[in-house]
């Protein structure tokens, strides 16, 4: 078996992308709903929202992604959701491109899903190499509709009508015509029923709009406090929920004396399995209420393991057999085994923790039943598997349950559940009200699915100062970023899930941060076992042009010859690259090395082909070495026995202003090059850069995420 | 049973000396130590007891007064978001740490998250609803708008309130002065570099300068 899997333009769909499911089903409901299927009215895949983003459906016609309206107004509809990541900015700078408008004429209507096609879910860095391309396609069509139509109205040939300014233009009769006053003719909406297909996209060297740093379009809202964020909305009515949680991960309730209640008249009490959950007029009292009923709650067992005994638990599961995506995943090239048979072997062991998304915005969900109908507003990275979700929890078909999706407070992979939608839903049936539900940030350490922790073997063969052998083999954390970067003439990936302790799933760039620490901490070990400079090691194996490139690109703004003849008593700089999702990244760092690590520096050169927004870009690059601070020296979810130990924002740390260092960037634009999502491959060289840099200061090797001097 | 915990009015019960414990594990930092700590205005007097059961309070809400009842427990953040929908103020961590939830009591920036809304009673409240508008902004509004300094946004109203808070103390602060002056509060999308050159700009505009 040979294949290299690193030139494959589009992503393949992450193990743990999507796999993690919702913690439970309401099992009343779920009797109905076999029943329901039992009986032909209802057809649901499950599982099928897991690859919802292949199975897309997307907009058949121009008129399911473009509206223009009678105030000239383009409205375009989108599945992708809003997490601060840009995309609402850098999709509208689409459609304004290809229709010639400002990005002011621009409005997105995204993630409801009565309204707008399904595009799949925000995840994978899509929305740019996928959705942008979509939205532009459409958009060109309906400029072309646009054109078609004023022809017809002027009779004049198409190919003399011109759009420009946001105005349709026949210049050899100096007659003009806006979108709002073509949009009052009924022949426009019959020309965008048509099916998208065959218009001119504008070609980068015309581009005014994209390319352009244009601002957050809700910049204004949320600087006021404007905008209304999922835990912000109030319906008429609106009961608040809470949930009776279990103590542990994996403890069933045997008892609760819900009759405890049964004086409280503005409490509306439902149990469903092991879901207890309380409706109040105030949050205050539902909590309250919860107080009161979880003194009465006995529970049973919880999920075994520690954090003490993680890495080895994970080990000692791992799964050399199975298909699928419960089995492992190999890739080699060469005679693997041979090779490393006959010389010595260099082995290291890198592990990973498990680390959470800490959004800002917990999840939240507001639910109203009206007349059969669910709609939920909640925070997901997922509307149409959320939506999916629901229908199969409450039997509902097509039609009856409405996901809408408002601008929320941070996702970093970690809304890709409907679990808060759900529970606020069997609250709201129950409480015959609408019900906002909001996760404290305890029940978001105890309750989310976590990035998942790994242990990385790897293993490598030196001949000649050159890589002869290598192994790289990924236990649970997954496969994101495991492709061989380097030449040698015999390789192997591998990838074997485990059985986790703790519920897990998708993370801003998943196991690629994992992979690539473990990878470019190795590769330093080997460079110094080869005597060599790190960044010249690394430059000698480099195949790729592109990862070469932002390896120039750092270490030259960096001045990495200089900066590594330091070093030593205390200081010292290290270097690491990696590539995922179509998009390349090298970073450089200095540290000082007390009793503590301090990032002094980092410089971090980035490409994913075209940048479709400098500043936007400049954000997501920045806020990932950021968020890749605290996976590299500050976070770790410490568990035991089903519990989070530390469940708070005081206990664990996230970075802040003081963690904070100063940063250079490179953002190599490619115009010649297809655009790649920019929100995920920039984390995953921080960490291994400051390990590698640590031990320059310290001739110590740290193999652990965190990195910790202590232990 | 927690129905018949008497709470006592202006006895510093429950989240102020919470908020005390973190303050002196030096955890929270920046705002905590002149804002919220502070504000507390202890009654040294015979409190009076309230509750069990609600209350009705009276709240000055960016100028307006507001009536409600609540029960005596409920933070001034809960009173705000949940019984009087105003929402500006983000709760994100609930417990001193994070800043999302930053307002002004009596001017001075307070985490409204660790008080109780009925120590709150006589003072003024100001909230991000009462600064700038999308149509007619602040200086610093302006500069976040300018510098792109929010990606989700949900730390901003918080953000806001701290930095407006800062830069009337310090109209001419240097990059690091401006790092220590809000590191109390969080931003998870790692907006920090543009938010300090959204308040060094703002600094600069109110002052009337390029």
């Amino acid at each position: 078996m040979s294949r290299i899997l690193f030139n494959d333009p589009l992503p393949e769909p992450e193990r743990y992308e999507l796999a993690e499911k919702p913690r439970y089903r309401f099992e009343l409901d779920r009797r109905t709903f076999l029943q329901l299927t039992g009986a032909g009215l209802l057809i649901t895949v499950t599982g099928g929202a897991a690859f919802a983003q292949r199975g897309a459906s997307g907009a058949r016609t121009i008129a399911a992604r473009i509206h223009i309206g009678e105030d000239g107004i383009v409205t375009v509809m989108t599945s992708k959701v809003e997490v601060g990541q840009g995309a609402r900015t850098e999709l509208a700078q689409a459609a304004a491109e290809e229709l010639r408008v400002p990005v002011d004429r621009v409005r997105m209507i995204m993630a409801d899903t009565d309204v707008v096609p399904d595009d799949g879910g925000t995840y994978g860095s899509l929305t740019t190499p996928r959705t942008v391309p979509l939205v532009r396609e459409a958009a060109a069509a309906a400029r072309e509709a646009l054109v078609q139509l004023a022809a017809s109205v002027w009779q004049a040939p198409a190919g003399e009508v011109i759009v420009a300014d946001a105005v349709i233009a026949h210049p050899p009769t100096s007659r003009r015509i806006t979108f709002g006053e073509l949009a009052k003719q009924p022949a426009l909406l019959r020309l965008l029923e048509a099916p998208v297909e065959g218009a001119a996209l504008t070609g980068e060297a015309a581009w005014t709009t994209l390319g352009a740093w244009v601002k957050k379009t809700t910049g204004r809202d949320i600087v006021t406090g404007a905008q209304k964020y999922p835990s912000d909305l109030v319906r008429p009515g609106m009961r608040y929920g809470a949930v009776l949680r279990p103590p542990a991960a994996g403890a069933r309730l045997k008892h609760v004396d819900l009759a405890l209640l049964k004086e409280w008249n503005d409490v509306v009490t439902v149990q469903d399995g092991d879901f207890v959950a309380c409706a109040a007029p105030t949050s205050f009292r539902a909590a309250q209420a919860i107080a009161a009923l979880q003194k009465t709650a006995v529970w049973e067992g919880a999920t075994a393991g520690t954090t003490a005994t993680l890495f080895a638990g994970l080990k000692q599961n791992a799964k050399t057999e199975g298909r699928g995506r419960s089995g492992p995943r190999v890739d080699e090239e060469g005679e693997v085994d041979a090779a490393f048979s006959a010389q010595a072997v260099t082995r290291a062991v890198y592990n990973v923790s498990y680390i959470q998304h800490v959004p800002m915005e917990p999840r939240a969900a507001v639910a109203e039943w009206v007349e059969g109908k669910l709609t939920v507003w909640t925070g997901t990275q997922r509307p149409h598997g959320v939506l999916e979700e629901l229908q199969e929890a409450f039997g509902l078909g097509a039609g009856m349950v409405r996901v809408i999706v408002p601008d929320s407070g941070g996702g970093f992979g970690g809304k890709h559940t409907g679990d808060a939608a759900l529970e606020a839903a069997r609250i709201a049936k129950a409480a015959q009200a609408p019900v906002s539900l909001r996760w404290t940030r305890e029940e978001e350490f105890q309750w989310a699915y976590c990035r998942p922790a790994g242990v990385i073997e790897m293993a490598a063969v030196l001949k000649e100062g050159a890589l002869h052998a290598w192994e790289h083999s990924n236990i649970n954390s997954g496969a994101a970023a495991i492709e061989m970067p380097y030449a040698a003439p015999h390789w192997r990936t591998r990838f074997l899930p485990s059985e986790s302790p703790l519920r897990e799933g998708s993370y801003r760039a998943l196991a690629g941060a994992a992979n690539v620490f473990a990878r470019e901490s190795f590769i330093d070990e080997l460079a110094l076992e080869a005597g060599a400079d790190p960044l010249a090691f690394r430059l000698k194996h480099v195949q790729d042009d592109r990862l070469r490139a932002v390896l120039e690109a750092a270490a030259s703004k960096f001045d990495w010859m200089a900066a590594r003849q330091g070093g030593g008593s205390g200081t010292g700089v290290g270097i690491a690259c990696g590539m995922l999702k179509g998009s390349y990244v090298a970073t450089a760092v200095r540290v000082r090395v007390d009793n503590a690590i301090h990032v002094e520096h980092v410089c971090q050169a980035f490409e994913c082909g075209a940048i479709l927004n400098p500043g936007n870009l400049r954000s997501q690059v920045e806020g990932c070495i950021i968020m890749g601070l605290g996976g590299a020296l500050l976070e770790a979810v410490e568990f035991e026995e089903g519990r989070v130990l530390n469940a708070s924002l005081k206990q664990y740390a996230v970075p802040r202003f003081e963690h904070v260092p100063p940063l250079d960037l490179v953002l190599l634009d490619r115009r010649d090059l297809p655009s790649a999502g920019a929100g995920e491959t920039p984390i995953v060289g921080i960490a291994p850069a400051i390990a590698n840099a640590v031990c320059h200061a310290t001739g110590r090797r740290l193999r652990q995420l965190p990195l910790r001097l202590e232990g | 049973m927690a129905d018949s915990t008497k709470t006592t009015r202006g006895s510093g019960l429950s989240r102020r000396g919470f908020l005390k414990g973190i303050s002196a594990g030096g955890v929270a930092t920046g705002l905590v130590g002149g804002a919220a700590v502070q504000h507390g205005k202890v009654v040294e007097a015979a409190p009076a007891v309230v509750g069990p059961g609600d209350t009705a309070i009276k709240l000055k809400i960016n100028g307006e007064v507001k009536s409600l009842t609540v029960e005596p427990r409920t933070t001034l953040l809960d009173a705000l978001r949940n019984r009087l929908d105003i929402t500006g103020a983000k709760k994100v961590c609930d417990r001193g740490t994070c800043g999302a939830c930053t307002l002004w009591i009596d001017g001075q920036p307070a985490y409204a998250c660790s008080v109780l809304a009925i120590d709150a009673e006589d003072s003024e409240i100001t909230t991000i609803e009462s600064l700038g508008t999308p149509e007619r902004m602040t200086a610093l509004q302006q500069a976040f708008v300018n510098n792109d300094a929010q990606q989700c946004g949900f730390c901003t109203p918080g953000m806001i309130m701290a930095c407006e808070a800062f830069l009337k103390e310090n109209p001419s602060p240097t990059r690091d002065q401006v790092r220590d002056g809000i590191s109390g509060n969080l931003c998870r999308c790692g907006t920090y570099h543009g938010i300090i050159d959204a308040v060094l700009e703002a600094a600069k505009t109110m002052k009337g300068g390029a």
